[in-house]
C-alpha cells in the first residue's frame, strides 16, 4: 500500500476547493482494505490518507479516505466505491460541518537544551504533548488538522526532523449533519 | 450432509442445469458430489473454456452459466474467462476448490490466492470457511451475480470446508446490506428525459448491451416507433434492435457502420441506453455528443459521467426505464412523422451514400459476400457469436441481426477464443437453435480443443472458419500503421481444419468459392454433428470502414 499513499505534504490549503473527505462504513471483516485499496489503484484514484477502525458497531468499521481531486473524479470515486458489495455506506463530508483529526509523532534531534526549549515551547502553543526525551532526541504527539499538522512540522524542520509518523484523517460529522 | 453435498444442492435450488468444469485435487468432493447430482455436467478440455461456455450459456439463458475449476492452475485457468464476463457484464458463477484452510498462506502445493487474483475482474468473491456457510453463499452470488448490472461472482471453497459434515440449513431469504440496485425508473428524471426527446430535432437512440441484457427489446422499438428516431447500437448493443427495420442504422464505433457513425454525429439529442461511451464505440470523449443533449438510461449509477459528462441521467434497469419512458412517450402525443421529414430523409441519403461508395474487395469469395449468404441461409433465430478479430468486425459490418438477443461476442475484453466455447454453451441454454461462432483461425484456435467438448456432449455449433490463416486484424494494422512490416501474424497453412474438425470426429467442409460455401452451409445446418467450414479468405482484405484509435468518428476512413 506504501506506494498508493502519497506522503501527506500535499494535503496542504492552497487547493482547498479540490480537497475532500469521503467517509465510508464498510463490512468489519477480512479483504475490505484489499477491496478498497485495489480499486483505487485500478481506477488511478490518488488518495492523500485512508484511514480505517472499528464503529460503535462491532460488524462495520469506518474508512475516512482524503483525497485532492476534481469534482467529476470525486463523483466517480464515490460512485465506484458504493459499487463495492462490502461498502455499507459513502459520503462525501462538507469539512465545515466535519470535525476532523490527524495524529503525528515527530522525532526530532534536540541535543542542546536551548533546542529543547524551543521545542517545548513551540510545542505548548500548538497543544502538543512531548512524549519521549532522550539524551539527543524528542519525540512529540500532535493532533489536529492535517493544516496545522504541516504548519507544526514546518517550524520544527530546521531542527532536524528523523522520523515522521502521521495516521491519516478520520472525521465525523458534526451534530446533526 | 457434508460441504460439497451442499454446495450441489444449492445450485439445483437456483434451477442449475448445466454445470462446465475439469477436476482437480482440490475440488475432488464437488466431483463426488455432482455424481449423485440431477444437474449435467460438461467435462472440458482447457478451464478457460468452462468458463466462456457459462458465459454463453448465460447471455442466451440470461441466467447465470456456472463452472468449475480446481485450485492454482485450473482457477487461473478460468481467469481469462472470468474476465471477459465481467467486462461484458455476464453473469456467471465460478466455483474454486482452495487448498485445506490450514494450508492457505503456506504456499502449499497448487495454492494460489485465487479471491486476490480474481477481485479486479469479479463483482464478488467469496470463500466460505466453513460448510455451513455454503448454501447462504451461493444464494448471494446468484443474487448478485444476476441483479442490477450482471456479472461474475467467484466461490472459493477450501478442500476441508467441501469436505466438513455439519447440520447445514438452506436459507430461503438473503440479504446483502451493501448491496442495493436500483431497479425501478427514475420518475422525475425520466419526465425531463421525454420532454427533452420530444423536443429533439434530429434524435438518434444509440442501443446498447444493457438492452439484451434486460431484454427490453419490445420497449426499445415502442420507443424508437414512438420518436420515429432513428437506431443505432453499440457494438455490444448489436441485435438489441432488428437490424432489418426501417429505422436501424447498425453499430457505431471503430469499425461502424458508416452511416452510423456520419448520422450519430449530425443528431441533436443522443439517447443512449444500456451504454456506456466506451472508447471503441465512439471515439474521442472529448469530441462524441458535442453540443448536443445527451439523455442516458442505466442500471449503473458509476457508468454516469464515467466516460462522458450527460444531461439527463435516467437510473434504473433500463426495460423499466423503456416501458414508463413509452408510456409518457404514448401520452404526448408525439407529433407524426412523415417519410419527407428532413432527419429520415438524411438517414436513407446515408445508408444509400455508403451503399454506393464503399467499394467491395475485388474476389469471388469475399468476407462480405460469405456473411451475406451466411445470413440468407440461416434462420433469423439463429444464435450467433464471433471470434476477435476482422472475422469479429466483419460480423458487425455484414451480418445483420433480425431476431434480437441472438448475436453476442466477447465486445468489451475482445477475447480470442470466446467464441467457440461460448457458441457451446450457447447450444447448452438453447438446444433447438442453430448456435454459429464466426470465427477467425487465430481465435478458433485458441479454445479448437472444445471440438472434443461439442461433439462427445452433442452439443453441435457451426464453427464458420474465416481462414486468411493470419492474425488477420493485426496484420491490417501492420499495413495500416506499420508500413507493411509484418511481424508475428503469418499462420503459414497450419493446421488442416478438415483434418482436425474430423480428428475430433466433427464434420470438416473447406469452401473456396461462393458456391462451396453455399453447399457447406446448407450441409452444416442438415448435419447433426459440430462442424468447421473452413472458408478462404483472402490475408489481404482489409475491414472498412476503421476509426483508427484515439480519433474521432468524424475521421472515419472508408476505404474507398
Ligand atoms: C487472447 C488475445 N490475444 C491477442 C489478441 C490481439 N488480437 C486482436 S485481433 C487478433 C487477430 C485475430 O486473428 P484471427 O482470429 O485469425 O482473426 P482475423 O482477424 O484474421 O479475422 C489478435 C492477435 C486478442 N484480442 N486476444
Amino acid at each position: 500500500m506504501a506506494g498508493l499513499l502519497k506522503t501527506a505534504d500535499t494535503l496542504s490549503q492552497d487547493d482547498a476547493e479540490s480537497w475532500h473527505i469521503v467517509a465510508a462504513l464498510v463490512e468489519n471483516k477480512p479483504g475490505v482494505l484489499f477491496r478498497v485499496t485495489n480499486l483505487f489503484r485500478a481506477r488511478s484514484f490518488n488518495i492523500e490518507s485512508i484511514t480505517v477502525g472499528s464503529t460503535e458497531q462491532v460488524d462495520l468499521s469506518r474508512m475516512t479516505i482524503t483525497t485532492k481531486t476534481d469534482e467529476r473524479t470525486l463523483d466517480q470515486l464515490v460512485k465506484q466505491l458504493r459499487k463495492l458489495i462490502d461498502v455499507v455506506e459513502v459520503r462525501v463530508l462538507d469539512s465545515s460541518k466535519t470535525v476532523y483529526r490527524e495524529l503525528a509523532l515527530i522525532k526530532m534531534k534536540a541535543e542542546e537544551p536551548t533546542k529543547r526549549m524551543q521545542i517545548t515551547t513551540y510545542a505548548s502553543v500548538f497543544r502538543a504533548n512531548i512524549l519521549d526525551i532522550d539524551k539527543n532526541t524528542i519525540m512529540v504527539e500532535i493532533t489536529g488538522t492535517p493544516d496545522k499538522i504541516d504548519a507544526f512540522k514546518n517550524l520544527v524542520s530546521s531542527f532536524g526532523i528523523i522520523h515522521l509518523a502521521r495516521t491519516g484523517v478520520s472525521a465525523l460529522p458534526r451534530g446533526e449533519y | 450432509m457434508i460441504g460439497s453435498e451442499a454446495l450441489v444442492r444449492a445450485l439445483e435450488a437456483e434451477g442449475v442445469d448445466f454445470v462446465f468444469g475439469l477436476p482437480g485435487g482440490a475440488n475432488l468432493p464437488m466431483y463426488d458430489a455432482l455424481v449423485d447430482a440431477s444437474l449435467r455436467h460438461i467435462l472440458v478440455r482447457h478451464e478457460q473454456s468452462a468458463a466462456h461456455m457459462a458465459d454463453g450459456y448465460a447471455r442466451i439463458k440470461r441466467k447465470a452459466g456456472v463452472c468449475f475449476a480446481t485450485s492454482g492452475p485450473g482457477a487461473t485457468n478460468l481467469i481469462t474467462g472470468i474476465a471477459t464476463a465481467y467486462a461484458d457484464s455476464s453473469p456467471m458463477i465460478a466455483v474454486t476448490g482452495q487448498v485445506p484452510l490450514a494450508m492457505i498462506g503456506k504456499d502449499a502445493f497448487q495454492e494460489t490466492d485465487i479471491i486476490g487474483v480474481a477481485n479486479p475482474c469479479t463483482k464478488y468473491a467469496f470463500q466460505p470457511r466453513a460448510a455451513v456457510e455454503i448454501p447462504e453463499t451461493v444464494k448471494k452470488a446468484f443474487y448478485i451475480a444476476e441483479s442490477g448490472r450482471p456479472g461474475p461472482v467467484l466461490i472459493d471453497i477450501p478442500k476441508d470446508v467441501q469436505q466438513a459434515r455439519e447440520n447445514i440449513q438452506f436459507p430461503d431469504l438473503i440479504k446483502v446490506r451493501g448491496y442495493n440496485p436500483i431497479i425501478d425508473a427514475d420518475l422525475s428524471q425520466l419526465e425531463r428525459a421525454v420532454e427533452t426527446m420530444i423536443k429533439a430535432e434530429r434524435p438518434i437512440i444509440m442501443a446498447g448491451g444493457g438492452v439484451i441484457l434486460s431484454g427490453a427489446f419490445s420497449e426499445l422499438q415502442a420507443m424508437a416507433e414512438l420518436l420515429m428516431a432513428p437506431v443505432v447500437t453499440t457494438f455490444k448493443g448489436k441485435g438489441s434492435f432488428p437490424e432489418n427495420h426501417p429505422l436501424a442504422m447498425g453499430p457505431i464505433g471503430m469499425h461502424g457502420h458508416p452511416e452510423a457513425n456520419k448520422i450519430i454525429i449530425e443528431a441533436d439529442c443522443i439517447i443512449a441506453v444500456g451504454a456506456r461511451f466506451s472508447d471503441r464505440s465512439v471515439g474521442r470523449f472529448d469530441e462524441f455528443g458535442k453540443g448536443m443533449t445527451i439523455i442516458h438510461l442505466d442500471v449503473d449509477p458509476a457508468e454516469i459521467g464515467k466516460n462522458k459528462a450527460v444531461d439527463i441521467a435516467v437510473i434504473g434497469d433500463v426495460k423499466a426505464s423503456l416501458r414508463t419512458a413509452v408510456k409518457m412517450l404514448a401520452k404526448h402525443k408525439v407529433v407524426e412523422k412523415t417519410k419527407d421529414d428532413p432527419w429520415l430523409k438524411r438517414r436513407k441519403e446515408l445508408i444509400d451514400y455508403y451503399a454506393d461508395t464503399i467499394k467491395d474487395y475485388p474476389r469471388e469469395l469475399t468476407a462480405k459476400k460469405a456473411l451475406k449468404k451466411l445470413r440468407e441461409i440461416l434462420p433469423s433465430d439463429a444464435i450467433v457469436t464471433t471470434e476477435v478479430g476482422q472475422c469479429q468486425m466483419w460480423a458487425s459490418l455484414h451480418f445483420d441481426v433480425i431476431s434480437p438477443g441472438t448475436f453476442f461476442s466477447s465486445t468489451g475484453l475482445g477475447t480470442m477464443g470466446f467464441g467457440f466455447p461460448a457458441s457451446i454453451g450457447a447450444k447448452a441454454a438453447k438446444s433447438q437453435a442453430t448456435v454459429v461462432d464466426i470465427a477467425g483461425d487465430g481465435s478458433f484456435n485458441m479454445t479448437e480443443n472444445s471440438l472434443a467438448v461439442s461433439v462427445l456432449e452433442k452439443l453441435p455449433v457451426i464453427v464458420f472458419l474465416m481462414n486468411n490463416y493470419m492474425l488477420g486484424m493485426v496484420a491490417q494494422w501492420q499495413r495500416t500503421f506499420y508500413n507493411r512490416r509484418y511481424m508475428g501474424v503469418h499462420q503459414n497453412s497450419c493446421p488442416d481444419y478438415v483434418k482436425l474438425a474430423e480428428a475430433y470426429g466433427a464434420q470438416g467442409i473447406r469452401a473456396e468459392s461462393m458456391n462451396d460455401l453455399e453447399g457447406a452451409i446448407k450441409k452444416a445446418l442438415k448435419n447433426d454433428v459440430a462442424t468447421v467450414i473452413d472458408i478462404a479468405i483472402d490475408p489481404e482484405e482489409d475491414v472498412y470502414p476503421f476509426v483508427a484509435p484515439g480519433t474521432g468518428l468524424k475521421d472515419m476512413i472508408t476505404g474507398a
